[in-house]
């Protein structure tokens, strides 16, 4: 429901934007979208954080699924931007843009979280590898983050907040909260699917061999 | 149709695309742990003759 208010409001309510068209209205689902894959990352951080401190070993699997969700999501925001880049600058990728390129090694940072993880035995080596790896990647968080701050802006629009607050008109703010809500919601809704998803199957494994 | 609204709708329909592909995804994997729910309830019955 609230993506469906979210995208009907950016795809209706919010203005067009004077300079760039109806493509502008990708923002409402871009922007969303990559700060829902970062927020991925940083929940698998923290639970990474969990194990590493407490001993949590439920906190492997919510990493990895948090991880899971979050490439998808990533993957998501290089489409969906390659997209508005195709309209906005005539190509789809340019390497000369910082931000882009750190968001790209970010997700292929933690593409490659995948194969760390199956490359070794499951137990505890493996949860305690997996964990320092995505408690690596934290900090390329606030790298990737900022970078779109800090970079020199040649192609990539500047950042739409700064301490002024938004730079936009209030209903394009509106739409843009609606949709970042409605994105982080479908994340937290495929996380907790995909979670107890992994965690079935290892009862049925364990059930598997019991019976076996 | 633009080409700027194209490019809209084609965004729109990848996200369209992805959650419709997962949600087809949990459901596969649904039907399968059902199917080995199953599995494993007949073998647990063998088990206990029942």
């Amino acid at each position: 429901m609230l993506l469906v208010t979210g995208l009907g409001l950016a795809l209706l309510w919010a203005p067009e934007d004077a300079d760039q068209g109806p493509s502008q209205r990708i923002f409402y689902i871009h922007v969303p979208v990559a700060l829902t894959a970062y927020a991925c990352f940083g929940w698998a951080a923290w639970k990474a954080f969990r194990l590493l401190w407490k001993g949590d070993e439920r906190a492997d699997l919510e990493s990895y699924t948090a991880v899971h969700i979050g490439v998808i999501f990533g993957l998501l925001t290089l489409v969906t931007g390659s997209i508005w880049a195709k309209i906005s600058w005539g190509v789809w990728w340019t390497w000369s843009e910082r931000q882009l390129v750190l968001f790209l090694i970010l997700f292929l940072f933690y593409s490659a979280y995948f194969m760390l993880r199956y490359s070794t035995e499951p137990g505890p080596r493996r949860a305690r590898t997996s964990a320092v790896y995505a408690l690596f990647g934290a900090v390329l968080l606030p790298v990737s983050f900022l970078a779109i701050r800090l970079a020199n802006q040649l192609l990539h629009p500047a950042p739409l907040f700064n301490r002024d607050g938004p730079q936009m008109s209030a209903s394009m703010f509106i739409s843009f909260c609606v949709c970042l809500v409605a994105m982080l919601t479908l994340a937290g809704a495929l996380y907790l699917i995909e979670l107890t998803g992994k965690r079935v199957d290892a009862r049925l494994r364990e059930l598997r061999e019991l019976l076996a | 149709m633009s080409t700027g609204e194209k490019y809209l709708a084609a965004a729109y329909l990848v996200l369209f695309a992805a959650v419709l592909l997962y949600v087809v995804l949990i459901a596969l994997k649904v039907t399968r742990i059902e199917r080995e729910l199953t599995e494993l309830a007949r073998l647990a019955k063998e088990r206990t003759g029942g």
